[in-house]
């Protein structure tokens, strides 16, 4: 059964822009302006003709109910850990197959026109949230480095930083996390970098200070707290495919047709919703994208 | 030893112990419907479906672990409170499941039919569940009496239902193990004492 739900309602009625304005003057008045935080800077962002019309679920439900096993493997450790993560100074070092490679400091990042992109997120355990990022197309970085004709895939990692994440203790994945993508998934115009969420700094346990979004593929694709992007001629190895190669594919695209062997992928439970619904191939973008894979066997390459 | 009010109470004294007990064994749930319903739980659906799983399982092993402490020493008015346990698994185990046939499948009997084929967690978990629903049904004096000896076999089924219990938490996980396994070392240490003490009847009477 699919619960029905009116889908015009405009972000800008959900989040009142006033709301958060007020509280930061008045915050600012009364502690006297000290010092110019980072994570209270509001981010300038323009709208997106990509973002949904769903509803984004709260600041509270994205905030605290997160997979980020650098923290703690539970959904509310990385909201009590992520704080720890030094984000300033931070450095992306985007290399490989690149006529100019080069470093991007974490204020360069911030230079880049910044759009707000409302996104659905489907996380390959069965749940989803629509989600209101601030951030750039990777396109846009990606072309500054001048990727060589030999560029058929993209890498990237985590920062590992074994006194600030308490979770690399224990190696319950192979750290540094890995992600990777095809080089035309990568340019494509949905695929963003993230450095903001509700139009102010990502919080840690999101992934501070840059994350990767691709909204058509599972969760846990959309790489947090990046550190290095590689341009590579081979497919990179990737850190889930890696911990459990039958149930987490390279590609990872949302596909209800494909179960993960343990568990359906044919609903999802949106939070705040009560009852279940449907999943849609490529969790909705499939106008967007579908054409990416094109011949391909998606069961065989899930 | 003097008997004290711990190692010889008063069956007034045990039943209000039990009145206690069972006010207790409450506690999870309300805990868990409070947490859902006011908004605190991201996830309520998880989270009801996570903590009654866990608190069957608690229970279920609170309940195993009665004899052997008994063997090594605890008073014998613990034995009183193994029922209580032993139907208060059962409770939880109910609500797992009537969760999972609620809300997560809407009670699609098609769709759980195949979900217990295809789904081994959810395979193992069934079978558990249809273990322990016979010994919650003669759970009452009245079949203790009519099944006699029968009774006792009957209710050993509680070691393989326990043990698939566990590997029902083992199969779930999506990658840390820590949690499931802790449950399968404390399930493996009270069936291994049982299994020494079967094995070493001496050594057991001498504990004893």
């Amino acid at each position: 059964m699919l619960i029905r739900h009116p889908t015009d309602i405009p972000p800008s009625e959900i989040t009142p822009h006033s709301v958060y304005l007020n509280r930061r003057q008045f915050m600012l008045g009364s502690a006297g302006l000290l010092l110019p935080v980072a994570s209270m800077a509001a981010l300038p962002a323009s709208k997106s003709r990509y973002s949904t019309t769903d509803k984004p679920n709260s600041r509270q439900d994205i905030t605290s109910y997160n997979n980020y096993y650098e923290f703690g493997t539970s959904k509310d450790e990385p909201a009590l850990y992520a704080g720890r993560l030094k984000t300033r100074p931070w450095t992306v070092a985007v290399g490989g197959e690149a006529g100019k490679p080069r470093s991007f400091s974490i204020e360069e990042l911030l230079k880049f026109p910044q759009e707000e992109r409302i996104y659905r997120l489907r996380c390959v355990e069965g749940w989803s949230m629509v989600i209101p990022w601030v951030g750039f197309p990777l396109a846009s970085l990606l072309k500054q480095v001048d990727p060589t004709s030999r560029a058929k895939y993209v890498a990237f990692e985590t920062a590992l930083r074994p006194g600030e994440m308490p979770g690399v203790a224990r190696r319950v994945l192979d750290w540094p996390y890995r992600e990777g993508l095809r080089m035309d998934e990568a340019m494509h115009p949905l695929t963003i970098l993230a450095v903001g969420l509700y139009g102010e700094a990502l919080p840690g346990q999101n992934g501070a200070p840059v994350r990767l979004v691709v909204p058509w593929k599972y969760g846990f694709k959309s790489i947090k707290s990046i550190s290095r992007i590689t341009l590579l001629e081979k497919q990179p190895p990737t850190s889930w495919n890696m911990a459990a190669p039958s149930e987490y594919g390279f590609y990872s695209n949302v596909n209800p047709a494909v179960d993960h062997p343990r568990w359906s992928q044919a609903s999802e439970r949106r939070i705040g919703e009560f009852l279940k619904r449907k999943t849609l191939p490529f969790n909705g973008y499939a106008d967007q994208v579908a054409g990416l894979y094109r011949g391909m066997d998606l069961v065989k390459n899930f | 030893m003097r008997p004290t009010l711990l190692s010889n109470p008063s069956p007034a004294m045990v039943g209000r112990i039990k009145a206690l007990l069972f006010v207790l064994c409450l506690l999870p749930l309300t805990a868990s419907l409070w947490q859902a319903l006011s908004g605190q739980a991201v996830n309520p659906v998880e989270t009801l479906t996570r903590d009654s799983g866990s608190w069957a399982l608690n229970l279920l092993l609170a309940g195993l672990a009665i004899s052997p402490l008994r063997r090594l020493g605890a008073p014998g008015w613990l034995l009183r409170l193994r029922r209580m346990l032993g139907l208060y698994a059962f409770f939880y185990a109910s609500v797992h499941l009537l969760i999972y046939l609620w809300l997560d499948q809407l009670f699609d009997w098609g769709a759980i039919g195949h979900d217990i084929i295809k789904r081994p967690f959810i395979t193992v978990g069934m079978a558990a569940f249809a273990l322990l629903l016979p010994l919650a049904i003669t759970s009452t004096d009245g079949w203790l009496r009519r099944l006699k000896r029968r009774w006792g076999q009957l209710h050993r089924l509680v070691y393989p239902l326990a043990v698939l219990a566990v590997i029902h938490y083992l199969w779930l996980v999506k990658r840390d193990l820590t949690e499931p396994l802790l449950y399968a070392a404390v399930l493996a240490l009270l069936l291994g004492l049982r299994l020494w003490w079967r094995l070493r009847p001496t050594l057991g009477r001498q504990v004893q």
